[in-house]
């Protein structure tokens, strides 16, 4: 069946895997974590996706970090997002998307820290089990002591209470940027009818349908998920639940969910959004268990056709 | 029973300028004109009564049930007890204005319980005390919570001195309390453990204010609590209250008057978002809204169904787009009052304008009031937008990085009602941003459009000429704020001279000298007070003054933050209780 596979049995849930680090070197660092890592993918193996990002990741209390390792590579990371799952390794880094649309005062957060710290946003962060307090205080300080520019005391006139509130929501808003979620992550289950052990995704790094069969199908390919899994997914938004349906059209495989209410539903009827916000677990059914659902799937999908 | 006032009472005749004229006793018996002058609510009505004559000056004093002091240290807690023997509400203001702005060091002053001590033995029935910059300690708010059984109304506003173990002493002794309301203060907020501290019988809360305190309350004890109040008519939680609590709590207080939400911004299931939306809607007598701290546009329609009788808005503590608030006061057509953020830009702005036309007052508060890298936030552009839609708009607090004359210009020409007209252009000195001239006429026309303004505050590049146009026009003007502003005494001496109902003045960085302070002499005494900060004052101007003027209090401390070490901060004050006695060390009474 399979190769030997890796995977991340310790606690999936709780920290990414280690270093998902393409092939970059030069960081002792990152070599010393990539040895402990466990991926998945034959030992050595890298998909082509993996080239970009040098990113280390930790999650702490549930909550993903990311420190860059060789900044240099990184002009992507900070913008679109540090929090990236599992489905990094598999997407290359361009997991994130739309959930979070940076507000307009972002670009001018970012640019206010460059001023006062003279280096990347990204590096703020750093290893320690409390960022945001980190990012508060420094904020705090230049909201109060005319430290980094010639502020006036007093100046503008504005309440120490209210400066102190915007203070701490501008690093709040600054870290929901580069962690890409106010709370945390949304780890599920994954389950295949048929395979030996389950998988857990964080539905926050996907922004639609397609972003996830496509990271499903990755995971579980060794499992092989169908061969239509190669076509048709140009990724258009309209065409999200289509695509969907499309793979499982013809494979033996259908995506069903738990939502909170603990029904199993059909993936790809709800709109992204409150779908992540009902889903529990995901189940890879059978399509031969599916009796009630599968031929609904196929004929919608004929239907559409 | 009280005996009655003592009207030929000698020593009152000499003290009492009336007397002379109106010494005949009253054609009402005392009861009756109580009765009648108790009827009078505000506290210049009931001045002016106690003008009158002393029969009215008596039983004004004896039918007044509250008070209300500006200054705290222009009366003495002894002369207020001596001249009000029944008061059961007591309004206090301490600290100068500028103290929000850390222009005052700590323990400066205006601590309460000095006068707490004496109330505590003239006015044991006291049932309401409003503080606004007073220091209150813990200490203070157990002695308030024990010595007063009837205590019911306590408001805070702008406060310090205090941890929340002191509000613990407040809910757990005041057992007819119907009133707390802690707004913005710098306290020490140790634990939200005072929320249990209320006694489980305990029902007559009327009005819960928290929002402003940032650690978590227990949550079952707030539902208990809200539950079991059913007089709750106003409620504002604090950002630690989740969305789901939220619909729980409104789902026991659906008659609420005025909301104050926690945080917005939870993820929702659409069962728990339909919960919400019904929830809102069952709030049919919301009148006033606010916290939405970190709102996103997912969860905001849930309030559209409560906004239709809204008419005061607050979301200057959520940071809001243009087209969220716009969607939002799609639905607010009865709005009077709205406090934003800069960050809904002057896009949003035009949707007020669209959607608001019994808009009273706007504020628009500065989200990032200390990078001035920003590009963003509100302009002239807004404001006009505002003021084409808005026409009855009397109140503006406004804070912004660009404007011009000519908007302004335009702007009061729309709207000839201002009262209170607040315009920050936040770098200091700044010229209009087109013309590159200085600001004055756009103040210029305010004063000459608008007649009924009471209150101004100026900003940007402005010379005398802006201080000559205040002192020719606004002939109602009572309070006025000045920074970086002014060519040279001049324009002091242009208000000081022409504005006869100005009250008070607080000016800072502004080259006006003691030729300037001391052209005010007299008029220092019709006012309540006088702040001037890093001027051109010397310590002579100030001796000078003190002399010249005893009956006011001429406080002077050391000004830290200036480089000269001559510069000072001037502080004058009428009273009728004589220099204080609690004064610290670094301030000096001249």
């Amino acid at each position: 069946m399979t190769p030997p596979l890796e995977h991340d049995y310790i606690g999936f849930s709780e920290a990414s895997p280690m270093g998902r680090a393409s092939g970059v070197d030069e960081d002792p660092a990152s070599l010393n974590l990539r040895e402990t890592e466990l991926r998945l993918g034959l030992p050595g193996s890298q998909s082509h996706d993996r080239s970009k990002p040098t990113l280390a990741g930790v999650s702490i209390f549930g909550k993903d970090l990311e420190f860059s390792l060789s900044p240099s590579k990184n002009s992507a990371a900070p913008v679109s997002g540090a929090k990236r799952g599992f489905s990094d390794a598999i997407n290359g880094g361009k997991g994130v998307g739309g959930l979070f649309s940076p507000r307009s005062g972002e670009s001018s957060v970012n640019a206010h820290q460059s001023a006062a710290s003279n280096s990347k946003p990204l590096s703020k962060e750093g290893f320690g089990a409390s960022p945001q307090t980190k990012t508060l205080q420094e904020k705090k300080s230049q909201a109060e002591a005319p430290a980094t520019k010639a502020q006036v005391v007093g100046w503008p006139p504005i309440r120490s209470f209210r400066k102190n509130t915007m203070a701490t929501n501008l690093a709040k808003n600054n870290d929901d940027t580069e962690t890409k979620s106010e709370h945390g992550c949304l780890y599920i289950k994954v389950s295949l009818d048929g395979a030996p052990y389950l998988r857990k995704v964080d539905l926050k790094t996907y922004s639609n349908y397609a972003e996830l069969s496509r990271a499903l199908e990755k995971m579980f390919s060794c499992f092989t998920i169908g061969q239509c899994a190669a076509n048709g997914l140009s990724g258009q938004d309209g065409l999200t639940e289509n695509c969907l349906k499309d793979i499982l059209h013809g494979s033996e495989y259908v995506l069903t969910y738990e939502d909170k209410d603990g029904d199993w539903m059909l993936v790809g009827d709800v709109p992204w959004e409150m779908f992540t916000d009902s889903c529990r677990r995901l189940r890879i059914m059978k399509s031969s268990e599916a009796i009630g659902l599968a031929p609904r799937a196929m004929e919608k999908c004929k239907s559409r056709d | 029973m009280r005996a009655l006032p003592e009207l030929m009472d000698p020593k009152r005749a000499r003290e009492s300028p009336e007397s002379a004229v109106l010494s005949r006793p009253s054609a009402f018996p005392d009861e009756v004109l109580e009765r009648i002058l108790s009827l009078l609510d505000t506290h210049k009505d009931r001045s002016s009564a106690s003008l009158v004559s002393k029969a009215w000056y008596h039983a004004e004093r004896w039918s007044r049930a509250r008070v209300f002091i500006g200054n705290c240290y222009s009366v003495s807690a002894e002369i207020l007890v001596r001249r009000f023997p029944n008061i059961r509400s007591v309004t206090l203001k301490g600290k100068p204005r500028f103290s929000d702005f850390n222009l005052v060091p700590q323990n400066w002053g205006a601590d309460i319980h000095s006068w707490l001590l004496v109330f505590a033995e003239h006015y044991p029935s006291l049932e309401e005390l409003r503080l606004k910059r007073m220091t209150v300690t813990d200490q203070s708010l157990e002695f308030l919570a024990l010595k007063f059984p009837n205590f019911k109304s306590l408001s805070l506003l702008s406060c310090d001195g205090f941890s929340t173990d002191g509000l613990s002493a407040i809910a757990t002794h005041c057992r007819n309390l119907t009133e707390l309301d802690i707004q913005e203060n710098g306290i020490d907020d140790i634990s939200g453990n005072w929320l249990n501290c209320f006694p489980d019988n305990f029902t007559s809360l009327e009005v819960l204010n928290f929002a402003s305190l940032n650690s978590e309350v227990n949550f079952d004890s707030l539902e208990r609590l809200v539950t079991r109040c059913n007089l709750l008519r106003i409620l504002k939680v604090n950002k630690t209250i989740t969305l789901d609590q939220l619909q729980r709590l409104l789902v026991r207080a659906p008659w609420l008057t005025e909301l104050g939400t926690g945080s917005f911004i939870q993820e929702l299931t659409p069962r728990q978002y339909a919960d919400l939306e019904t929830s809102f809607k069952g709030c049919r007598n919301l009148q006033t809204l606010s916290g939405l701290s970190e709102a996103t546009a997912l969860y905001l329609p849930a309030l559209y169904p409560a906004c239709a009788n809204l008419t005061f808005l607050n979301l200057s503590y959520a940071a809001l787009q243009s087209e969220e608030l716009a969607r939002l006061l799609a639905y607010c057509a009865h709005l009077r009052r709205l406090w934003v953020l800069d960050t809904v830009e002057d896009k949003g702005l035009e949707a007020v304008g669209q959607n608001c036309p019994l808009l009273e007052e706007l504020r628009v508060f500065p989200s990032d009031p200390f990078d001035e890298e920003i590009v963003h936030g509100v302009t002239e552009l807004g404001f006009l937008a505002v003021s084409y839609g808005c026409r009855k708009l009397r109140y503006v607090l406004y804070f912004c990085r660009q404007m011009t004359n000519a908007a302004v210009a335009t702007i009061v020409r729309n709207c000839p009602d201002f009262t209170h007209f607040r315009l920050c252009i936040m770098n200091p000195g700044q010229p209009d941003y087109l013309t590159r001239e200085p600001m004055d006429e756009a103040f210029g026309a305010v004063v000459k459009n608008c007649p009924k303004l009471q209150r101004l505050a100026v900003s940007g590049l402005l010379t005398d000429l802006t201080f000559e146009y205040i002192g020719t026009f606004a002939k109602n003007l009572e309070t006025l704020s000045v920074a970086f502003a002014g060519s040279s005494d001049l324009g002091m001496q242009c208000v000081l001279e022409g504005c006869p109902k100005l009250r008070k003045l607080e000016i800072r960085d502004c080259p006006f000298g003691n030729k300037a302070l001391l052209s005010g002499l007299e008029k220092y005494e019709s006012m309540r007070s006088l702040w001037m900060s890093a001027c051109k004052i010397t310590m002579n101007g100030c001796r000078l003054l003190a002399r010249k003027m005893p009956r006011l209090n001429v406080e002077v401390m050391k000004d830290e933050e200036s480089n000269d070490g001559q510069s000072y901060k001037v502080y004058v004050y009428r009273s009728v209780a004589g220099p204080r006695r609690d004064a610290p060390p670094f301030v000096l009474t001249l």
